[in-house]
């Protein structure tokens, strides 16, 4: 698992049987729906996919996923967090593991399903119980200070995302720093610049979740398949 | 023979609002309540959380106390017998089934049942990860889409080792701490100046209790129908509007 060779969970091996749950959380307004939007534009037609969001899913959001024009909106389902997005996705994963499980119900064996967080802070990260790997996304906009500063979402997430390359320069951050404090802090956790306004499948975005996918042992698929229906039975 | 000591443990654990069984994101009617201005500050949420208690709180606390005298009736034949007979499991069913239906029948609204059956599949996907047992396997098995949340607190009280004053304890409670708590979100009211609300109901929540297993006739399903069946229309009302409500923040 090369990307994760630094993973302080490294044995948490990635899943087999059932979908890849991949979280994606960070601030409000970084572009984590965009970035699902990406991830289901460049992975929707090999893969098959399904997205849970946390909290406000409005027709906005809908919307805007339609748009990206590859995931149907029954794929889509939302979970209410009461106020508290990162209790939804942390301390209390009750209701999203609920969500994905009535994905891979009503549609059948899944590859991947995208929990995408409500918008937190830096401290919000997912559960182990709930994603198997999971993205932070940062936006230049919210300030180059901000990989400095750190918290658990930027240094120990699996891969962090900085979005909106494209207005480095009309807010005055320094990607230069950005890539420095972030790289000091993640102790070779990767790191991803993106616009995704101008690259629309966040490709290298896309790659590494491709990755994940292909790093699964697919051959055992089948007999693990048959263990958990017995188990669950 | 259980400690007594063993039941009170177990019944911090299940009142405690951080089990991770999605109870987080339940207001039991309190955002639509504020959404239309019928809760506005601490005065108007006393009423309302009275109001819940007597009616919702006192019906849920009868059918968890109803549910943990099943619950642990059935594990006993399950600790006697090494192999439970395919008939006994049969019946075991039914009975869940049977008291599930009870909790139907005493919930009118659809969004209602909805929600008790969403919040009955969580906690019972908890529990049966933190107190593995035959009963509740058997009730998941029963009413596979998510018995109603009292009968599965019930249930896990029992596994817990909880008397089912205590399960009726924790139901009551639950019905009144949630909503108190999503007012103090939604609404930024004074935590301490809330928690003091429910401390005041503290007694009427052992009233609660107490009341709530008044009518247990010794897990006989033919005393069931007899169990409380207070309504609350405007609850009913209340979670009707807040599912056609899109920008909600709480699942109820």
């Amino acid at each position: 698992m090369g990307v994760n060779h630094e993973d302080p969970h490294g044995d948490h091996v990635l899943p087999h049987g059932r979908a890849l749950r991949l979280g994606i959380g960070g601030p409000v307004g970084g572009g984590k729906t965009a970035l699902v939007a990406a991830l289901c534009r460049s992975l929707g037609l090999a893969h098959r996919l399904g997205v849970v969001t946390n909290d406000i899913y409005t027709t906005e959001d809908a919307d805007f996923l339609r748009r990206a024009g590859v995931l149907a909106p029954e794929r889509i389902v939302a979970v209410q967090t009461g106020c508290c997005p990162h209790t939804a996705i942390r301390d209390d994963i009750a209701g999203n593991l609920d969500a994905v499980e009535t994905l891979e119900k009503r549609f059948g064996p899944l590859d991947l399903v995208i929990i995408e967080s409500g918008g937190d802070n830096l401290t919000a990260t997912f559960s182990r119980g709930l994603a198997d790997r999971q993205i932070f996304v940062l936006d230049v906009a919210g300030g180059d200070k901000v990989p400095r500063k750190g918290g658990p979402g930027v240094t120990t997430a699996d891969l962090l995302v900085i979005n909106k390359t494209d207005l480095a320069s009309l807010v005055g951050a320094d990607l230069t720093v950005m890539s420095r404090d972030a790289r000091a802090v993640r102790h070779g956790r990767p790191v991803l610049f993106t616009s995704i306004r101008r690259d629309t499948g966040a490709r290298e975005v896309a790659e590494w979740v491709i990755g994940l996918l292909e790093d699964r042992p697919r051959e055992r698929h089948v007999a693990d398949r048959t263990r958990t229906a017995s188990e669950t039975a | 023979m259980r400690e007594r000591s063993a039941g009170e443990a177990a019944l911090l654990l299940l009142a405690d609002s951080r089990l991770p069984a999605g109870g987080h994101a339940h207001s039991g009617g309190v955002e639509e309540a504020i959404r239309l201005g019928t809760i506005t500050g601490r005065d108007d949420l006393a009423g309302f959380l009275r109001g819940r208690l007597a009616t919702a709180g006192l019906v849920a606390a009868a059918l968890a106390a109803a549910a943990c005298e099943l619950g642990a009736a059935l594990a006993d034949v399950e600790d006697m017998e090494e192999d439970v007979e395919e008939e006994d499991a049969d019946d075991a069913c039914r009975l869940w089934r049977r008291l599930d239906a009870e909790a139907d029948a005493r919930t009118a609204s659809p969004a209602l049942r909805e929600t008790a059956r969403t919040q009955g599949r969580l906690l019972i996907r908890t529990a049966r990860r933190i107190w593995p047992s035959a009963m509740l396997d058997t009730l998941a098995r029963a009413v596979p889409d998510g018995a109603h949340h009292p009968v599965v607190l019930g249930a896990t009280a029992a596994v817990a080792g909880c008397e089912p004053r205590q399960a009726a304890l924790a139901a009551a409670h639950g019905s009144v701490a949630a909503p108190a708590t999503a007012a103090v979100r939604l609404l930024g009211l004074d935590p301490v100046a809330v928690h003091g609300l429910l401390a005041a109901l503290a007694p009427d929540l052992d009233g609660t209790a107490h009341a709530a297993c008044a009518s247990l006739g010794g897990a006989r399903s033919v005393e069931w129908p007899g169990l409380p069946a207070h309504a609350a229309p405007a609850l009913d009302l209340l979670a009707e509007g807040h599912r056609r409500n899109p920008l909600r923040l709480f699942v109820s």
